[in-house]
């Protein structure tokens, strides 16, 4: 995966509360492979896009928002199912980034595993930065993983939390499969203990 | 100090703790459905194998027509292509696989606690947020993406961080016609769609310990639209009645030593919750949900809300866009929305007791919208034909439909139209979930049976005799 360090890129303002993954990508998609050339147009699908493929108001088809690789979104976003397939969505349009004040659990752990990452900030702060944003179309936003730290459009700065392993692997973009499998050991003599101890199971 | 129950789980599974707190949990049970059937080729491409395919389990559900029969039945393409690709991956690797011929296959999350894949005292997973329904048999299960799919697959282990703990206890006794959909339904609105976030949650009370499994499960299946993960009852005689000569459940000696075992996970009564939620049982009422999130829910004889008397102006704004997706007015009596489409199904509430409460309310009557009734799994229908369910439906004008996801996820070709309006036992009222433009009220199964009969939303305490 893409490590994360450092980005800045024009912000977009997502106001929509409870955003949930069926509104990211609708189900209609979940079965086209990651690397279909058209999955930059499933993010949103419904929400961007009229029937005959002409595009709505949404903001994401608004001037310099069609730049943004940064969404300041709201209370918990991403709630709803477990489909990879809507960090998939933001991904092929080069999001690298979302902001909100809370994250649906598995759309969390998926961002971080795909080279996305979650900042979360309280809801006044994510309400002002989406208000300037909205205010400014095209104000930039950026964040240094590393320091924590994201800078607004009025420069003003504001630190986050992340758990240290998942700042570890997005810093160094590391694939959990090849870390875990230096543990191999270790699981081998844990599973030989485990289904002696609990045969019933097995 | 005592511990909880999710933590005597937990504490069983873990192979070791890194310095910052993120430990390597061992999973027991792996299941998989069709929408992951790109997993076996990437693992290939990575030059990985499924450590163990015995404990890996696979049903198609997601992309299956409730018309088809066999994989001839389903339109050729991607969807056909799925099924045909987790069958193949099946073969190849050898794992457990349940195809569409089955009468074992069904929704993934019906299938496993009704083999006996699903047990107490066990981690399992599966890409699905859905996987929280296993809970109800105090198994700890959460549902992951496609990522760690391929994680489990290669390693049988997942990265896990500890979350923080809830319990939620509904005391006192549930009135007639109010079941386990309407008490997650109460549950929710009372937290919040994001209530959950970040804790595993335990269900007790007096309540919980008289509700059947399937109830159990109808609300340990909704756990995840709280926002937690995962959800769990502590095993008793009632689990272990249920789990007992189900085909993957163990025998003899290790069933002795299974329920030996079982009897000891319960939450340790000096153990600390870091948050306690209490529900007054007789303060729920039937339950219709009015939003675009299942926190907006409603007591049957309650009225549309205004966004004006809300204070918060997020959910004020929501609101109003709710009310206008849905096309409803704030002050609107539930029973003057008139329903066009009805769907009993979805792993929310596709059991054998569900269809039973949806046909003692369908008995004798005539349904006035469109009702499809879709059993859970295979042998959820064949139960449920053999107790003349099927009748019942029919003869009041309901299709009787193949198990799978169905119109819960409107990607089998079951869907609702722009604009259309349905009552349905699934777990999602999301924008665009049952299709493009489709409005989505969930209700519990006599409920869904309640408004295809009248036509529109009503009480089920009215029929039930
Ligand atoms: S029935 Fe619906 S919620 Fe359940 S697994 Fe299928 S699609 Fe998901």
């Amino acid at each position: 995966m893409e490590a994360f360090k450092t980005f800045a890129s024009v912000a977009v303002p997502i106001d929509i509360p409870n955003c949930d993954t069926d509104q990211i990508i609708p189900a209609r998609f979940l079965r086209r492979a990651a690397d279909d050339p058209d999955y930059h147009s499933f993010l949103f699908a419904d929400l961007r896009f009229e029937k005959d493929g002409s595009d709505t108001e949404f903001v994401l088809n608004q001037g310099p928002y069609r730049a943004g690789k940064i969404f300041v979104a709201d209370i918990n976003w991403g709630c709803g199912s477990s489909r990879e397939n809507a960090v998939t969505a933001l991904t092929a349009n080069g999001i690298r980034s979302v902001i909100a004040p809370s994250f649906g659990d598995i759309h969390y752990s998926n961002c971080i595993k795909n080279g996305v990452l979650p900042v979360p900030l309280s809801v006044e702060d994510c309400a002002t930065l989406r208000a300037q944003i909205r205010e400014s179309p095209g104000a930039e936003i950026a964040i240094d993983l590393e320091t924590q730290s994201l800078t607004g459009p009025d420069q003003t700065t504001y630190v986050f939390e992340i758990n240290a392993f998942d700042k570890h692997r997005l810093l160094n973009g590391l694939d959990d499969v090849e870390l875990t499998l230096e543990f191999d050991t270790q699981i081998d003599s844990f599973e030989l203990i485990y289904k002696t101890e609990n045969d019933w199971a097995y | 100090m005592g511990k909880t129950l999710f933590e005597k789980i937990w504490d069983k599974h873990v192979i070791t703790q890194r310095d910052d707190g993120d430990v390597l949990l061992y999973i027991d049970r792996h299941l998989t459905h069709d929408l992951h059937f790109r997993s076996f080729g990437k693992l290939k491409e990575k030059g990985l194998k499924i450590r163990c395919p015995e404990q890996l389990y696979g049903t198609p559900d997601h992309s299956v027509p409730t018309t088809a029969k066999v994989l001839s039945d389903i339109p050729e393409g991607e969807m056909r292509e799925t099924v045909e690709v987790l069958a193949q991956a099946a073969d190849e690797h050898g794992f457990h696989h349940f195809p569409m011929t089955d009468e074992r296959h069904g929704i993934v999350h019906v299938v496993g606690p009704e083999q006996g894949i699903t047990l107490p005292g066990l981690t399992l997973v599966c890409g699905d947020s859905h996987t929280s329904t296993h809970g109800a048999l105090g198994c700890l299960a959460f549902g992951i993406g496609s990522t760690e799919v391929q994680h489990v697959l290669a390693t049988q282990t997942l990265w896990q961080r500890k979350p923080k703990s809830m319990r939620i206890n509904v005391t006192g006794t549930l009135g007639t016609g109010v079941s386990g959909k309407d008490v997650i339904l109460a549950v929710i609105r009372k937290i919040s769609a994001a209530g959950g976030t970040g804790y595993a949650i335990e269900y007790a009370g007096s309540a919980i310990d008289n509700m059947s499994m399937e109830g159990r499960m109808t609300i340990c299946n909704m756990t995840i639209e709280a926002g937690a993960r995962s959800g769990l009852v502590a095993p008793d005689d009632k689990t272990i009645d249920y789990c007992k000569g189900r085909p993957f459940a163990p025998e003899g000696v290790k069933w002795d030593q299974a329920v030996a075992y079982w009897k000891t996970l319960c939450s340790d009564a000096d153990a600390v919750f870091d948050k306690e939620v209490t529900l007054d049982a007789e303060s729920i009422a039937p339950m219709v949900t009015w939003g675009n999130s299942p926190q907006y829910a409603l007591g049957v004889h309650e009225l549309v809300p205004d966004p004006e008397l809300e204070p918060d102006p997020i959910t004020r704004a929501e609101m109003v866009a709710a009310l206008d997706y849905m096309d409803l007015k704030p002050g609107m009596r539930l029973s003057d929305i008139s329903v066009d489409t009805v769907f009993i199904g979805a792993c929310t509430n596709s059991r054998i007791e569900d269809m039973r409460a949806a046909a003692a309310v369908a008995k004798g009557r005539h349904a006035k919208a469109r009702t499809l009734v879709v059993p859970g799994s295979g042998l959820v229908k064949k139960q449920a034909e053999a107790e003349g369910l099927d009748k019942i439906f029919i003869e009041a004008g309901m299709e009787w439909r193949e198990p799978g996801c169905s119109m819960c996820i409107a990607m089998n070709g079951d869907m609702l139209a722009p604009g259309e309006r349905a009552a349905s036992t699934s777990n999602r009222n999301f924008r665009g979930r049952q299709g493009p433009g489709s409005r989505t009220h969930l209700v519990s199964p006599a409920m869904a049976a309640a408004a295809a009969v009248c036509g529109h939303f009503a009480d089920v305490r009215d029929f039930v005799v």
